[in-house]
This record gives structure tokens, C-alpha cells and sequence, in this order.
């Protein structure tokens, strides 16, 4: 028998760690013939901790939401060939809640993740690991490989969706001594984590996908641009390109070739704004991170001002698999102008969070509630926020878009690198377009004006509405900054930066007039325009409220009605969530 | 100057490379958890990058920090679902745990430093709080005291 332990950063958040110790004690103290593995992120994040057991006649089946408690009957069971299945949620072999949510799915750039041990080399290497380097450097002209790439149709996927093998033409093209590849690592859009999931579930794919591109345009050194706030991929990262070096897939003479090649590893030090190719540069070459007018491109000029190639983590990781199995094999999934597949973090108000994989096309709609499996506590669908801070919200009546780059832009938001968070009515979609204003309000690096100066204007008028001292006029004011901002700003933070302001207006402007002119947020977020008071109907004065309350603003006897005094209540919503009689209200 | 064998060590490491200015403050800072006026001074002065230079790198990205910081550093996630999850409840309970205003940071005894971060994502667990490289999710008012406490 086998067990896989699911022990990516968000198991580790929720109890991975433990489960896998007391597994361990369990199988040493009786003795049991198990082999007990470790893995990343499976993808289920809502259903963590999680561990996959595949019995000794065969069957395999994905445990969640374990505790201590489970383990030994769930143990016992499978060793009896007969797996106890209250807590399974996943089974090609049993009926299982979650069989659909995987069914749906197509799984290329994590192929491995959540599978395979990240950390060892041989277990990559037994599922096709570098053969597709092999098979480049033995088989491959740089020309046959550019030829392939694009053929396949793949497109950056850290978000603006330029061709992969047509950027790889470019720096191919372009003669020098010395060129660079980098993958960018720097995921910084909130509610976006697809780039740590493969980074930290299968580190060698992005590597692999470094190697061929390295050799394509002729780069014998890479670099890795890893965000500081994932320490777990970078110690993956790490390991994995010392692994690789050692076995010689990294260094100098790969597979007998002339083909050499030299990687590190750069930490971020925090700035959103590296996301931006040239910033990023910068900040390799030890500078603030400001992004540089292009043209010229880094093809042409790079690092250092050599001609430089760089993608996303995601574009990398689906460069083995499109080598492997060639390009008509991908182009069977996804759309004509969008091939293949794509990944997805979906997150927020959504049953089942975590990390996806579906073809190019797919409907929003059936992203949300095929895969994910609907929305939590059952509560309205309100908005999907596609693109982080670049991107917008989409409500209900487009949910039918497919998720191309295209479509997805002309609904005003953009697909991004693939954050999608999902908003039921509890959100606040001013409240929304604030908080992703004062993130790339705090992000700008300063440099273009309107970014600098416009995005501020834009938080304090879109502060002024949420404490309910807007007036009508703001909303075209917000308009006509916004259009300014794009229209002068040099680089994608700047020029994107609007986008959540203006999907709000365009989609949500009942919202906007509901703040301004009635003074009320109907989500029941916007501290300043609301109140939380008690039904007298309902409180049976359990005490509970305010024991909560922070502020000793509620006060009452045991048995008795309590009341809220508005004087002293600060609005945290302790007393909302407290009350199990449905007693306290936001009005 | 104190660590100074540590200091020379890692001005040695990087002297004369290309892009060190931020693998060198990295470094630099992990000894003291900050980076003082003193050490950026000397630095420069051994290695020729421009005080000015190494300043405006430090004050440009979030991870430098210019005064000393707690033994633990706590950092709120404010990403896109810990927001929708309530993340500055969380944030605010956080700080009348400890005792902090909105214009502190630091606790008076040195234990704790607070921060808000982008996006940790572990986006399924909102809201999350990482302390030093451990992350906490799911957390609630509650929730957060318990977890401040086991820390030493």
C-alpha cells in the first residue's frame, strides 16, 4: 500500500504537517508495510488536509479534511481492502463526491503537481522528465523547435497572451555573445497562486521549459525571478536545480551537446510592479524595479542589454509536454485562437477553492459551478474578479463567456495570470474596486504621473463614496481619470490599474448611486453607512453578543432583550457572527 | 561595529558582482533583522555602490526595513479572498492583541512585528496570517490570540 501526503504550503497551513507525522508514528509503531509519500498541492485546497491511498489490490482514493482521529481506521481499512469512505472525496474506483470536479479538468502544466514527489528528481524523471530536453538537443534544430511552439498556439500565460514561439523567434533572431533567459516567478496578484502550486508541485517541468527555450535562442545562463513570500518554492526551486545539476541536466555539455547552461535563482524583494518584464530586469541587475519605454524589447535588449527571453512560470511549465507530445496534441485542446489549457486559482466565495486546470474556452459558468462546485452557504452569485488588480469584475449575465483572452477582454476585465475570485452578495463592489485601487495605488513605482498622482485621486474619491459623502459628479470624475491614467501610463500596472474601477461602474453603477445617493451599502460592508442593531423579536438573550463585543457596547441580562449602543459600537461584526439566533442585524 | 567578521563576510561574497546591491542588502539585513544607517554606510564604502543607490533600493521594495524589527514577524494577508474574508478584522484584532495602534508596528518588548502582505496565496484558508515562515489559516478574532500565544 501507498500513501501520498499532500504537504504544498496551504496543506501545510492547514495541518498536512501533522497528519503526516502521525501517520509515520502509526505505520513504525505497528510495524505496517506502507510506503508513505510526500506531494504538493493536489489542487483541492478547500478540502485540506488531504492524503491519497492506493491499496494493495489496486485502488486509489483521495482522503480531505482529515484530523488525528482518522488515520488509524482509515488505515486499518484500506489495508483490509476495504476502504472506509465517509472522509473520501475523490475515487476512480468508488463513488465519490469530488469525481466530477476532476472529470472536468484537463491537466497539462500540472500534470504533476500534487502527484509526484517535487522533490525528487527520479520520480520526475520517471514520468517523462527531461526526455523532451533530450529529445531537443538530439533531434531538434532551434528552428524545428520555434516551429513547434508555435504551432502548438501557445501563449504567454503570465497574462498578456503574446505568442510563445514567436517571442522566441525574436530573441533568437537577434545575434550576441550572450543571452538570457528568465522565467518570472514574481506572482503578485492577489487572490493568484497557480505559479506557487506548480513551482512548489513540480519545480523540474519549469526548469525543463527554461532548458529548451535556453537552447532555442542560443542563452547559456537563467534566471528564476521567485517572489520572497513563497519560501517553500524557492526551497523546491532550490533543490531541484541543484538535483539537476548534479545529474547534468544543468552545467555544461548537456546530453553530450555543445549545450551549456548556467541557472540561479533571484528572491523578489517585494514589489508588484516586477511583474513588468523591464522592472523585473531591473531589479535583477540590483536596481529599483522601474519599468524602461520599449521598444526596445528585451529580445533585443535585455539583462544587461543582451537579448533576453523571458516568460511565466505557467508558459514554461507546458513547453516539456507540447516537445513530448507535439503540437497538433495540444491544439486539440482549447479554442482556434486560444490553444490548449489553462490554470486557474479560484478562490473567494466559492464551495470548492483551489488550484484547476481546464481547456481554453471553457464557460466561466461552468468553471464556477462544474468545477467548483457552486457558490458557499448557497449564497447569490455577484461577480467573478478576473486579473488581480489589472483586471475586472464580470456578473452574472456574462457568465456564459468562454475564458479566451479575447472574450474575456472585451467584457472589460482581462484573463490575467488566472486569479478568479468569486463574490457573492456579502461583497461590496465599491468596496472591491477600493481595495484593488489602494494596491496598485501603493504598488506604483512612481515613475509615470497619472499613475503616481491619478490613482490617488481615484482612492480618495472612491474613500469619500464609502463613507457616504460622494456626490453624483464622482462617478464621472472617476471615468475620466481612469481614461487618463491608461492613456499616459508606460507600463501594464499603470495602464490596467482602472480596470476594477471601471468594470464596477460599467456593471455595478446601481451600487455606486445606492452609495452616493442613499447613503447605504447594500452588501452590508461599508462600515460608515451601517448599523448593527438587535430584533427584540429574536434575542433571547443568550449573552453571547456581548461577551463579543470588543467595545462593551452591547449591554443586557441573562434572558433579557440587549441592546447596541451606536455611540460606542465600533462595527467589527463581532456580534453578527456571534449571534446564533439570527438576532443581530446590519441595517 | 558588532558582527562585523559576518558583515566582511558577505561584502567579500558579493565585491565586484554585477546586481549584488539586492542580494547583498538581503543578506545584510538577515543579521539584524534591519538595516541600520551604519551598515549600509560601511557596505558602501567596501564595495563602491552608492549609498544613495543602496538607499533607494531599500525604501523601494516592501521586504527592507530601516528599524529593527520583532523576533517574530507576523504577516496579515490582505489578498483579494482574505480581503472578501475579512482580513481586517482579522488586522485589527491582531493589533489590540498586542496592544499596537495603527502607527506602531512593533511591540514595546521586541516580540512581535505586523505587516501587511499582497497575497499569501493560500487563498482557500481565508483569511491567513503567516508568522516567520509559518502559515495560519482559516483564522477568526478568536482564533489569532490562541495562535499568538503559543509563540516564545
Amino acid at each position: 500500500m501507498e500513501i501520498k501526503v499532500g504537504l504544498a504550503s496551504c496543506g501545510l497551513a492547514a495541518g498536512a504537517g501533522a497528519i503526516y507525522d502521525g501517520i509515520k508514528d502509526y505505520i513504525s509503531s505497528k510495524g505496517l508495510d506502507i510506503e508513505l509519500k510526500k506531494t504538493a498541492c493536489i489542487g483541492m485546497c478547500f478540502a485540506e488536509p488531504i492524503i491519497e491511498i492506493t491499496t494493495d489490490d489496486g485502488k486509489n482514493i483521495t482522503y480531505g479534511r482529515l484530523t488525528d482521529a482518522d488515520i488509524a481506521p482509515i488505515i486499518d481499512s484500506c489495508l483490509q481492502n476495504n476502504p472506509l469512505l465517509e472522509k473520501a472525496i475523490l475515487s476512480p474506483d468508488y463513488d465519490c463526491p469530488e469525481n466530477d470536479n476532476k472529470a472536468s479538468q484537463t491537466r497539462i502544466v500540472l500534470r504533476n503537481a500534487g502527484r509526484i514527489d517535487p522533490e525528487s528528481i527520479d520520480e520526475y524523471l520517471e514520468n517523462d522528465g527531461y526526455k523532451s530536453l533530450e529529445k531537443v538537443l538530439k533531434e531538434m534544430t532551434p528552428e524545428e523547435v520555434i516551429k513547434e511552439i508555435k504551432d502548438s498556439g501557445l501563449r504567454g500565460r503570465g497574462g498578456a497572451g503574446f505568442s510563445t514561439g514567436l517571442k522566441w523567434q525574436f530573441a533568437w533572431q537577434n545575434e550576441s555573445d550572450k543571452k538570457y533567459v528568465i522565467c518570472n516567478a514574481d506572482e503578485g496578484d492577489p487572490g493568484a497562486f497557480m505559479d506557487k502550486g506548480i513551482l512548489e508541485g513540480d519545480p523540474h517541468s519549469v526548469i525543463e521549459g527554461m532548458l529548451i527555450c535556453a537552447y532555442t535562442i542560443g542563452a547559456d545562463e537563467g534566471y528564476v525571478y521567485c517572489r520572497a513570500e513563497y519560501p517553500l518554492a524557492v526551497r523546491h526551486l532550490k533543490k531541484a536545480i541543484a538535483d539537476a545539476t548534479e545529474r547534468g541536466y544543468i552545467g555544461d555539455n548537456i546530453f553530450g551537446s555543445d549545450f551549456c547552461f548556467d541557472l540561479h535563482i533571484k528572491e523578489g524583494a517585494g514589489a508588484f510592479v516586477c511583474g513588468e518584464e523591464t522592472a523585473l530586469i531591473g531589479s535583477i541587475e540590483g536596481k529599483r524595479g522601474m519599468p524602461n519605454l520599449r521598444p526596445p524589447f528585451p529580445a533585443k535588449s535585455g539583462l544587461w542589454g543582451k537579448p533576453t527571453n523571458n516568460n511565466n512560470v505557467e508558459t514554461y511549465g507546458n513547453i516539456p509536454w507540447i516537445i513530448l507530445h507535439g503540437a497538433s496534441e495540444y491544439r486539440k485542446y482549447g479554442t482556434e485562437t486560444c490553444a490548449g489549457t489553462k490554470a486557474f486559482a479560484l478562490a473567494g466565495k466559492i464551495r470548492n477553492s483551489g488550484l484547476i486546470e481546464v481547456p481554453m474556452g471553457t464557460p466561466l459558468r461552468k468553471v464556477i459551478y462544474g468545477v467548483g462546485g457552486g457558490m458557499k452557504f448557497d449564497k447569490p452569485f455577484k461577480a467573478v474578479q478576473l486579473g488581480g488588480p489589472s483586471g475586472g469584475c464580470i456578473p452574472e449575465h456574462l457568465l456564459d463567456t468562454p475564458v479566451e483572452y479575447e472574450t474575456i477582454l472585451k467584457t472589460g476585465a482581462i484573463m490575467g495570470s488566472g486569479g478568479m475570485v468569486v463574490m457573492d452578495s456579502d461583497t461590496c463592489m465599491i468596496d472591491i474596486a477600493r481595495f484593488f485601487l489602494n494596491f496598485t495605488q501603493n504598488e506604483s513605482c512612481g515613475k509615470c504621473t497619472f499613475c503616481r498622482i491619478g490613482t490617488k485621486r481615484m482612492l480618495e474619491i472612491l474613500n469619500r463614496i464609502t463613507r457616504g459623502e460622494g456626490v453624483l459628479e464622482d462617478i464621472d470624475t472617476l471615468d475620466k481619470l481612469a481614461h487618463q491614467i491608461i492613456d499616459t501610463s508606460l507600463c501594464g500596472l499603470g495602464k490596467s490599474a482602472p480596470n476594477p474601477v471601471l468594470t464596477t461602474i460599467k456593471y455595478f453603477r446601481e451600487e455606486y448611486i445606492a452609495h452616493i445617493v442613499d447613503k447605504k451599502c447594500p452588501a452590508g460592508v461599508c462600515t460608515a453607512l451601517l448599523k448593527y442593531t438587535i430584533d427584540a423579536g429574536k434575542c433571547v438573550g443568550c449573552t453571547a453578543c456581548a461577551r463579543k463585543c470588543p467595545a462593551d457596547a452591547i449591554t443586557g441580562k441573562v434572558k433579557q432583550v440587549h441592546v447596541i449602543d451606536q455611540d460606542k459600537c465600533i462595527k467589527c461584526g463581532a456580534c453578527y457572527e456571534a449571534c446564533r439566533f439570527d438576532a443581530v442585524v446590519k441595517v | 561595529m558588532e558582527n562585523k567578521n559576518e558583515i566582511d563576510a558577505i561584502i567579500t561574497k558579493y565585491k565586484g558582482k554585477k546586481g549584488a546591491t539586492i542580494p547583498l542588502l538581503q543578506d545584510l539585513q538577515s543579521i539584524e533583522g534591519f538595516l541600520s544607517r551604519e551598515i549600509m554606510q560601511y557596505a558602501s564604502d567596501q564595495t563602491g555602490i552608492k549609498i544613495a543607490d543602496m538607499y533607494g533600493v531599500a525604501t523601494f521594495y516592501s521586504m527592507f526595513r530601516l528599524k529593527p524589527q520583532g523576533r517574530h514577524i507576523i504577516k496579515v494577508c490582505k489578498g483579494t479572498a482574505c480581503h472578501v474574508s475579512g482580513a481586517e478584522t482579522i488586522f485589527h484584532a491582531i493589533q489590540s492583541h498586542l496592544g499596537l495602534t495603527d502607527l506602531e508596528d512593533t511591540t514595546d518588548d521586541g516580540k512581535y512585528t505586523v505587516m501587511e502582505v499582497a497575497c499569501l496565496g493560500c487563498c482557500s484558508l481565508a483569511p491567513v496570517m503567516m508568522i516567520d515562515e509559518e502559515t495560519h489559516g482559516k483564522l477568526t478574532p478568536d482564533s489569532v490570540g490562541k495562535i499568538l500565544d503559543r509563540y516564545e
